[in-house]
């Protein structure tokens, strides 16, 4: 037998004979587990996208809610408000988020590191929010990109339909369950910029990723884009 | 049982806890630097769980979810292992840090690098994976700020959380002039804070392989979990080509939905925010989007003699968010080195003594007032004085075991025997009552008892005591008895003296 099948062999003997207390044939379900915390709240989903946009805002991060044909209007605003020109996009963003005055550095997969650290910002679209914590999820899916497009760039400017944002954090959970379960696709949760409370447990923003986040909320246009 | 899990090792047991803390105190500066940190995180903590109507039944799924984990664990190990694998990833076991620290160190020597990244991980300090992979001509570099200031300053970490919280931003600033290249530089966190991050960007840019911990580990996807504020994190799980995640046995969760528990739990009772800045969850390997080598490293190391005790089986529950050690009245005066350990405060006077074996740190379970206050705090409801009552216990019971000759004539011991007989006996106690009401006068000064002399004394060095009252209420009763019966009328109160100065 190998080192490497010893060590796991010995591993599970030991925490069986750890665990002689627990009755044998106890099934794991029958642990009881209470989840009687909140799973949702009845509000109305104006209030919830009130509440995103407010605790977003209180991690330092400036957040304007536009309707969706203003949107390439207020991207190209905000980036020229961050002098960011050359701006690095997931494949398939939407050619109407775009004004002709940034130019996109189209990401297939293809932007080397050096790259994506000396451009000016990245725009992408997210997964999810949670209002009840101020969080954009990415998983990787549509209007995302790879994760390192989100990473290195300084400035990072998301757009978030107000269609996709959720109230609490085990609805959030819920909704991912697919893209983990079945995709397999990598989660971030990203609460703000960049930041750190290592110095005299004072919160400074801005140490490794994206130091400035924007984030810009959407109403979807009634005939939708889908 | 004991065949099959190995007795502790025998080592040189930790410096006491009361030594080093008496060395913590002399420290001003320190304890200005911690009075202020534990009491803004504490401000910061309180808020955010008091604006949760629902804290309480969280903290109690998180609790049962543990419990399910634990009780369950070869079941959960084994399905995470198997969906880790079905990603992509591979799994190792190691049953002590030596074997974990060799797995690590191969795979980074089969990939060649001389510099690994990390990410801030106390499993990997527990196991002393900086030093072993040194050994082999590796050098780690630590990416996280505090971790990063610490490796710089040659010191140990004091906090799970903040592992420079020792240090104020002064001290931090002449670090940085000292050890990076680096001309002007003010104390103001923010620019102390862009120190780092240039002195790490080529870093993370370029090396191969990184190294973490986990927070986090969903047996049934495999999802593998890292939380944190900096992106130091997101660089190191994202960039090089391997990344080696070294995880303690117990942090294996069952569900993806049990995430929605523990993500709201952790961050409000660590650094008090209603969600960290980052947070990473990947499961395996994907192609085109982050490492395309992942190692998984599941670590026993004491964890299965913590288990096998079902009083000390609950500090597995931990998920290392350091409310317990930010509430605590000693750590916050003491702060962190007086543990000697990676694990400091409440659950490292728990913890420690269990993972080494409470002979090798047998005064960690006196560093606490058991004023339950970390119970109080705890996201998972780990009862920390239950647990630390409990290894008192075990301490004594080790001392008896071992040093039974001594231990008959050790003073302690003898006056807790005499003391359990006198208590046993009515007669007896009454008597010693009365001894002591004469033989307290000579130490008796303006209504306390302030010194008392040999080993007493060390009892009123640090605070009064209150002398035996002239009448005990004994006395009191049976004088009431006899004046009811003479003059079948009842004096209610006591005298004024007596009522003053107590009761018994």
């Amino acid at each position: 037998m190998s080192a490497a099948s010893t060590a796991r062999e010995e591993m599970l003997r030991r925490i069986r004979a750890a665990l002689s207390d627990v009755p044998t044939g106890e099934q794991p379900e029958e642990v009881v587990v209470a989840r009687d915390y909140r799973h949702s709240e009845a509000v109305n989903h104006e209030e919830v996208v009130e509440r995103f946009a407010e605790r977003v805002a209180e991690y330092k991060v400036d957040v304007q809610r536009v309707e969706e044909a203003a949107l390439a209007q207020a991207v190209a605003a905000t980036c020229a408000s961050h002098s960011v020109r050359r701006l690095v996009i997931p494949v398939d963003i939407p050619e109407f988020w775009l004004l002709p005055d940034v130019e996109p550095l189209r990401d297939e997969n293809t932007l080397t590191y050096e790259q994506l650290d000396t451009s000016d910002g990245v725009l992408t679209g997210c997964a999810l929010g949670i209002a009840q914590t101020g969080t954009i999820i990415l998983d990787g899916g549509r209007h995302q990109g790879r994760r390192v497009i989100t990473l290195l760039p300084d400035y990072h400017l998301c757009v978030v339909y107000e269609d996709q944002i959720v109230n609490l954090v085990p609805e959030a959970i819920a909704r991912l369950d697919d893209a983990v379960h079945h995709y397999r696709r990598p989660v971030t949760f990203i609460s703000g910029p960049s930041a750190t409370s290592d110095i005299e447990l004072n919160r400074v923003e801005g140490v490794h990723g994206p130091r400035t986040l924007n984030v810009l909320v959407v109403r979807r246009a009634s005939r939708s884009h889908p | 049982m004991s065949v099959i899990i190995p007795p502790p090792q025998r080592r040189k047991p930790l410096p006491t806890f009361q030594a080093s803390a008496k060395e913590a105190l002399a420290d001003t500066q320190l304890r200005r630097n911690l009075y202020k940190a534990t009491h803004t995180i504490r401000a910061k903590r309180a808020q955010v769980v008091g604006e949760m109507p629902d804290w309480q039944e969280l903290r109690e799924a998180g609790r049962a979810l543990k419990e399910r984990v634990l009780r369950h664990l070869d079941t959960y190990l084994l399905q995470l292992e198997e969906a880790v694998q079905r990603a992509g990833g591979q799994v190792h076991w190691a049953r002590d840090a030596q074997e974990a620290n060799a797995i690590v160190t191969q795979i980074v020597t089969e990939h060649e690098a001389r510099e690994v990244i990390k990410v801030k991980s106390l499993t990997t300090d527990e196991i002393h994976l900086n030093q072993a992979l040194a050994t082999h001509g590796i050098s780690a570099v630590e990416t996280d700020l505090a971790e990063l200031i610490i490796q710089l300053a040659g010191e140990s970490s004091s906090h799970i959380l903040v592992p420079a919280i020792h240090k104020n931003r002064s001290e931090i600033r002449e670090l940085f002039l000292r050890t990076l290249e680096v001309d002007n530089l003010t104390d103001n966190p923010r620019e102390l804070a862009n120190a780092a991050r240039l002195h790490l960007r080529r870093k993370f840019l370029s090396t191969p392989v990184a190294i973490s911990g986990a927070n986090f580990a969903v047996a049934e996807t495999g999802t593998v979990c890292v939380v944190e504020s900096e992106g130091n994190g997101r660089m190191c799980v994202t960039l090089p080509r391997v990344l080696i995640s070294v995880m303690g046995i117990e942090k294996v969760i069952p569900a993806w939905q049990d995430l929605e528990v523990f993500l709201q739990l952790l961050p409000r009772s660590s650094t008090g925010e209603r969600m960290n800045p980052y947070t990473s969850l990947w499961t395996g390997v994907r192609e085109g989007d982050g490492p395309q080598e992942f190692h998984l490293v599941l670590l026993d190391n004491g964890r299965t003699r913590v288990l096998a005790d079902t009083v000390g089986r609950q500090t597995l529950n931990c998920i290392r968010c350091s409310a317990c050690l930010n509430i605590c009245p000693v750590y916050e005066r003491v702060g962190g080195h007086a543990y000697n350990s990676v694990y400091p405060g409440p659950i490292g006077a728990i913890l420690t003594p269990q993972l080494l074996g409470v002979e090798n740190a047998s005064s960690l379970p006196y560093a606490s007032s058991l004023c339950g206050a970390c119970y109080e705090v705890c996201p998972v409801k780990i009862n920390i004085p239950e647990v630390l009552l409990y290894l008192r216990g075990r301490v004594v019971d080790y001392k008896q075991h071992h040093n039974a000759l001594l231990n008959r004539v050790n003073p302690e011991s003898v006056a807790m025997k005499l003391m359990a007989r006198t208590f046993a006996s009515r007669q007896l106690y009454e008597q010693a009552q009365k001894m002591a009401q004469l033989g307290q006068l000579p130490f008796r000064h303006g209504g306390v008892i302030d010194t008392l002399p040999g080993p007493l004394g060390r009892w009123t060095a640090m605070r009064d005591l209150s002398p035996v009252p002239r009448q005990s209420f004994r006395d009191w009763w049976r004088a009431r008895q006899t004046t009811r019966e003479g003059m079948n009328e009842a004096t209610h109160q006591p005298s004024a003296e007596t009522g003053k100065e107590g009761q018994l």
